[in-house]
Parts: C-alpha cells; sequence; structure tokens
C-alpha cells in the first residue's frame, strides 16, 4: 500500500517550467464539469436563451449583406453574398466570443483559484470549448442556407473536422495570452472588444482573400483565422480559391501562437493566486 | 520515513508589497508615464511580473517554516492574524508557490480553505453537488455514489433541484459543509471553515471533523477556536509573525499562545482617556477571566471553574450602585445575568468614591462548550444605567470533561445531582 501512495513535491518554480499536460489530462473530469458549467449558464436567465448564438452571426451577416454586398458591391467569388459572410461569420463568432468569454475566464474564477488547487489551463479551455455549442447552433442555420441556396459541398467537406481544429487552435492560442494578462494588467478587458473589432477587418469575412495577389495572399494567412475562413468558403461552399498553402501557413501561425501561449500561461500561473 | 504524511522543510514565502515611487521631477514623471507602457511590455513579455523595477518592498509572510506530520495525526496550526496561517495552508493546498524551501505530501490530499468554493448561483443544488465535488478533487462515480448521503446530511432534500440562489444562507451552507464533508482525502487541509454558520451547524462541523480524526486520517487544521484546536489535535503549531513558534502537544501549545496574548485579549482596560467612560460617575477600569489558579484564560474547560473580575472606578456617592454582568452564548441568547450586589447582606449602601474590585465564580459542569461573550454595565435600580459595556470579553468553552451522552439540548448543560430510588408496586421502597 506504501508503494502506490502519490508523493508531491510543493517547491519554488524557475523560470519556464514543464507544461505537465498530463496533469491535464488527470483533472479532465474537472475540465468536463467547468465545460458543462459554462454551458449551462451561458443563457440562464436571458429571454431569448440559445437563440442569442444564432441572432448575432444571423443580424451582421445581414447588416454585411446590406452594406458591403447591396450597397459597396463587393465582391464574393461569384457565391450568393448573404452565405459567403455568413459561412466566415460561423468560426469567426466562435472566434470571437471564445476571446471574450476565455480573456475574463481566470478573472471571474478568482473565488476558485484562491482556494482550490487544479491546473489553471483548465478554465480558459473550458470558456472556449463551451462555445462549441453555440457553433453547432449557428451551424444548423448555415445548413439551413445551403438548402435555400442549393449549394451541396463536395467531397472536400471532410476536411471541416481538421478547419474545426485550426479555429479552436487559433481561439485557444489566443485566449491563452489574453487571459494570462488580464490577471496582471486589467487593461486587456478593453483591449478585446477593440482587438476583435480590428480582427475582424483584417480576416477576409466581408470580402474574399482573392482581392490579393499572391505572394501577399499566403502571407496574408499568418493571421490564423485568415486560414479559416478560407478553409471553411472551400469547404463547404466549394469556393475555387485553392486555399491549401493559406491554410498551411494558418496551421503554423496558429500552433506558434497556441505554444507560446502555452507556455507564457504556465509561466505566469504560479502568481495568479497572489495578484488575482 | 513511510509514517510521515507531510513534510514542510524551510518553507519561506516572500511577498511584494507596492511602495509608492518617488516623487521626481515633473520631467521624470512625465517621461516614466509616456515609457512605462513600454518597459511594462517588455518586462512581460520575458515573464517578469515585477511592477515598476526595484522600487517594490517585500514582506517575508512566512520564514524558514519546518515540521513534520506522522500519518493519522492531527494537529492544529494557530497564531495571531498575520501570522500566515492562510500562507502556510496556502503552499501545501498548492494554490500559491513558496519563495523558498520545499513541502511534501505523502497521499492524497483534499484542502477545503472554504466551503462551497465555485458554488454557480444559477445552477440547482444537485448541479453544485457535482461540480463543486469535481472541484475539491472527487470524480464523478465518487459523486454518485455519495450523492444521496450527501443529500440527506444537508438536509436540502426538498430543494435539490431548486436554483441555489433561492436557498437560504443556511440551506446553501449546509448542502455546501455536506459536499465538503463527504470528500475522503488520505490527508485533510481544513482552514477555518467552522467559523461561518449558527452554533448548531458549527457543532456539526466540529462533529464531522471529530470522526474524520477517528478515522485515522491526517488532518492539518487551522483555527481561531482554541477550544475546537484542544478539542480535535494532538499536536499544535503555532506561527508568529511567519515564524514557527511553538510545536508540541495542543494544550501546551495553546497555553502558552494565550499567555502570550493575555494583554492583548484576555483583559480588557480602559484608559483615562477612553470616550466609552469619560464624564460619567462610574468608569469602568479593567475586565478579565480567570482560571482558579488566579491564570488569565480565554479558554476554559467544562469541568473547571471560572473567575472573573472586573475593576471600577466610583466617581460621586452613589446609593443603591449595581454592575451586572450579563454572559451571551455565541447566539446572542442572554445565558443569564449576575450582579456585585446579589448578596443577602446587600442593602443599598453608598458606594463612597473609590475604585472597587468585584469578582465572583462561574461554576463548573454548567456552560456547553462553545464561546460566549460577556456584557458589563453600571446601574442604580429603577434610576438610571450609568454605563453600560457590550461584548468586553470573549472565552471558550472547551469539551473537555464535557462527558453527557448523547449531547444535551438547551442553553445551558449543568450536571445536576440525581438520586433513583426505586419503589415496588405496593408503593413499598425496596
Amino acid at each position: 500500500m506504501e508503494s502506490n501512495t502519490q508523493v508531491i513535491r510543493i517547491e519554488p518554480s524557475k523560470g519556464w517550467v514543464a507544461l505537465q499536460l498530463h496533469e491535464l489530462w488527470a483533472y479532465r473530469e474537472l475540465l468536463y464539469f467547468l465545460i458543462w458549467r459554462d454551458v449551462m449558464v451561458r443563457y440562464k436567465q436571458t429571454a431569448l436563451g440559445a437563440a442569442w448564438a444564432i441572432i448575432q452571426p444571423l443580424f451582421t451577416m445581414l447588416v454585411f449583406s446590406l452594406f458591403f454586398g447591396r450597397l459597396g458591391k463587393i465582391p464574393s467569388d461569384g457565391i450568393p453574398y448573404p452565405i459567403f459572410a455568413y459561412v466566415a461569420l460561423v468560426p469567426w463568432t466562435f472566434f470571437s466570443q471564445g476571446l471574450s468569454q476565455a480573456s475574463n475566464s481566470l478573472v471571474g474564477s478568482a473565488n476558485l483559484i484562491k482556494k482550490v488547487y487544479f491546473p489553471r489551463l483548465c478554465v480558459p479551455i473550458a470558456a472556449v470549448t463551451s462555445g462549441l455549442i453555440d457553433f453547432a447552433l449557428a451551424f444548423m442555420v448555415l445548413l439551413g442556407m445551403m438548402l435555400y441556396y442549393g449549394i451541396l459541398p463536395g467531397g472536400k467537406v471532410i476536411w471541416l473536422p481538421v478547419l474545426l481544429l485550426l479555429t479552436i487552435i487559433t481561439s485557444l492560442g489566443v485566449s491563452l495570452w489574453l487571459s494570462a494578462l488580464n490577471v496582471r494588467f486589467r487593461d486587456v478587458r478593453h483591449i478585446v472588444p477593440f482587438l476583435t473589432q480590428i480582427w475582424l477587418f483584417a480576416t477576409p469575412i466581408a470580402y474574399p482573400s482573392s482581392l490579393l495577389s499572391e505572394p501577399w495572399r499566403t502571407l496574408y494567412s499568418i493571421n490564423p483565422m485568415v486560414g479559416v475562413v478560407e478553409g471553411f468558403r472551400w469547404a463547404l461552399l466549394g469556393a475555387e480559391t485553392a486555399p491549401g498553402p493559406m491554410v498551411m501557413v494558418s496551421f503554423l501561425a496558429a500552433l506558434a501562437i497556441l505554444a507560446s501561449g502555452l507556455f507564457y500561461f504556465r509561466r505566469l500561473e504560479k502568481t495568479f493566486a497572489d495578484v488575482v | 520515513m513511510n509514517d510521515i504524511a507531510i513534510r514542510v522543510a524551510e518553507i519561506g514565502k516572500r511577498y511584494r508589497i507596492g511602495k509608492a515611487e518617488k516623487y521626481k521631477t515633473l520631467r521624470d514623471t512625465l517621461a516614466s508615464a509616456f515609457t512605462a507602457p513600454f518597459r511594462k511590455v517588455g518586462s512581460l513579455l520575458q515573464g517578469e511580473v515585477t511592477d515598476d523595477t526595484g522600487l517594490d518592498e517585500h514582506i517575508w509572510a512566512l520564514k524558514d517554516i519546518a515540521f513534520e506530520v506522522r500519518r493519522g495525526e492531527v494537529i492544529g496550526v494557530i497564531g495571531g492574524n498575520g501570522a500566515g496561517k492562510s500562507t502556510l495552508l496556502k503552499i501545501l493546498s498548492r494554490i500559491t508557490e513558496p519563495t523558498t524551501g520545499f513541502a511534501e505530501i505523502h497521499g492524497r490530499v483534499g484542502s477545503l480553505l472554504e466551503v462551497g468554493t465555485g458554488f454557480h448561483q444559477e445552477l440547482t443544488g444537485r448541479e453544485n453537488t457535482y461540480l463543486n465535488g469535481a472541484i475539491l478533487g472527487m470524480n464523478k462515480k465518487e459523486i454518485d455514489r455519495k450523492f444521496d448521503e450527501i443529500v440527506a446530511f444537508s438536509e436540502v432534500e426538498k430543494f435539490i433541484d431548486t436554483p441555489v440562489k433561492h436557498y437560504s444562507s443556511g440551506m446553501y451552507l449546509r448542502l455546501a459543509f455536506a459536499v465538503a464533508a463527504h470528500l475522503e482525502p488520505e490527508i485533510l487541509i481544513v482552514d477555518e471553515v467552522l467559523a461561518v454558520g449558527d452554533a448548531g451547524f458549527q457543532q456539526k462541523c466540529l462533529g464531522k471533523m471529530g470522526s474524520v480524526a477517528k478515522e485515522g486520517r491526517t488532518v492539518l487544521f487551522v483555527s481561531h477556536n482554541m477550544g475546537a484546536i484542544t478539542q480535535l489535535c494532538g499536536t499544535a503549531v503555532q506561527l508568529e509573525k511567519g515564524r514557527l513558534k511553538r510545536i508540541g502537544p495542543a494544550a501546551e501549545v495553546v497555553n502558552s499562545y494565550l499567555s502570550a496574548v493575555v494583554g492583548a485579549e484576555l483583559k480588557s482596560s480602559w484608559s483615562d482617556e477612553s470616550s466609552k467612560s469619560n464624564g460619567s460617575d462610574v468608569r469602568f477600569r479593567s475586565a478579565r477571566l480567570l482560571s482558579t489558579d488566579e491564570q488569565p484564560l480565554s479558554i476554559t474547560t467544562f469541568n473547571e471553574s471560572l473567575r472573573v473580575e472586573i475593576a471600577y472606578e466610583v466617581k460621586v456617592p452613589i446609593r443603591n450602585l449595581s454592575v451586572t454582568c450579563l454572559l451571551y452564548d455565541s447566539m446572542n441568547n442572554l445565558v443569564f445575568e449576575s450582579m456585585d450586589t446579589d448578596m443577602p447582606e446587600w442593602n443599598g449602601q453608598v458606594r463612597e468614591p473609590d475604585i472597587y474590585r468585584a469578582t465572583t465564580q462561574i461554576p463548573p459542569f454548567l456552560l456547553r462548550p462553545g464561546r460566549y461573550h460577556l456584557s458589563f454595565a453600571a446601574f442604580v435600580e429603577g434610576v438610571r444605567v450609568i454605563e453600560h459595556l457590550q461584548r468586553v470579553l470573549t472565552f471558550d468553552v472547551s469539551g473537555v470533561g464535557y462527558t453527557l451522552q448523547p449531547k444535551r439540548d438547551g442553553i445551558v448543560s449543568p450536571v445536576l445531582d440525581w438520586k433513583v430510588c426505586r419503589f415496588s408496586e405496593n408503593g413499598q421502597m425496596v
């Protein structure tokens, strides 16, 4: 019996620390409960409830269609403008919602962080992944629109999970940076709305990236959301943009953000309980 | 080595306390206002979390703490405010890292620095039970298995599917504690969770703690409640200003801790400048509690008597002056009132100007274990209240010597002298 007694050693950590992702695995049940809590609580005491998951992208699409599509006559790669915008807004809404939820998540869980030990990574991860429910709801509407416009996805649709993964990696990577920074600097709270607004226009949601010529187009996809949006259009609507290289670049960029975010988060983690 | 559960070796924890920047020239101030954001971003990217460089002061919340806890031992941690108790618990619960030294914990540890951590107002009692259980380190199967027991213990069966925001604070606490009480780690780290709730709830918590201790689990327990410490713990550690002051048998450590804080806590005295008594005809000078051997104390046991001593100054001759002592329990029930004129020979003489000292004994086998407060008042019966001091002294009655089984209800718990005679059916004494 003595042999299987676990020994925990508590000592100061120095500099960059190991990621200890196995610990995250050990706490997977807690992670599951936190995600579940975030999902349960998200639309409690709202009149419209889960409809909010659809209203946001839908209304943005309507506004975009009116101003950019109808009045601005912005090209849309030969796809009807409303669905051109909406297919981009579905992953975008997941991304921007994830950012705003996650950047505040650690501060919002201050009482938890000060009173219980668990890998702090659980908190922003739960905040980001709980948005997948909203994503699924908004995606249903997308399927409806595809039926309406008579667009059938081809075999390329099998790439969709990969593209969704790219979206999650991007959201999580940026969220890790923002949530950890927010513990120390509440400035982040003011930055996030501003950041997502600029990022929205730096991503080809209202316009096609085909407006750019190579090599700028591929370079442009250092913004990982470029790869996501172009990938979604290509996989679901059959846009003939051949976004392969763009998605590759976006993947590398997203992984870099995620990895740096993880290390940065882990480095600051030890100070959370003292500072938050 | 195998019987060590917690080993703490030279643990230290340093905190930065922000110090105001020295005033420099306006130009410097302006310049630093402009460069500060850049310096901050720069230092941030290097992973530094200091504020402006070099301007911080440090305090050691803990320094060179070393002790060992054997498996199955129940150890209490005591000390005044700011002694470092909470910091020690936070380090041992891995919430915060030590700055120096290390600690080893052998076995599955559960820490309870608060009840109801992570409870969400919008979720139901059932949902919160699962969430809180997971946060405390139970897995779903474990919670499933204990769920009925938890609900029964909490006595909120009817409302288990109601959001906890509609709970009364008592229900909320009971459910929160019920979840916590069903945590079954090998090593339990507990902070002052007993400080919340009413006396009945505290008694329930203490009972649960006691049974945990009896099961042979290792418990590290922080409390201000000296009664609870002596009752539950075999060993106690006393911290003072971040240092380990004393470690040893709980009763000894508690006694020496209490005698060290005599002036501060065991005795109340009021100086002339004290506005409380100024200008009135009677001025309370001091009040204290003493054990039978004249030692000042703030904790007594069920089976010992307690002396109350109060000194007061009478400034003008007063006829029929009484000084009364009111004893309240932790739920603010008046347990009794007694006056320094309660002698048969007293006939309402004049108290001439002078200093008086009134003492009395509270008999043993009367006050049930718990916390009590004493208030004092000076008055002339039916005429006026001259002076009234509320909650002047606080003391605990520990459960030592309280052998009544089962526990008795009621404000006091006197052990009365009973005589039982037996009669046969025809009324004849046997």
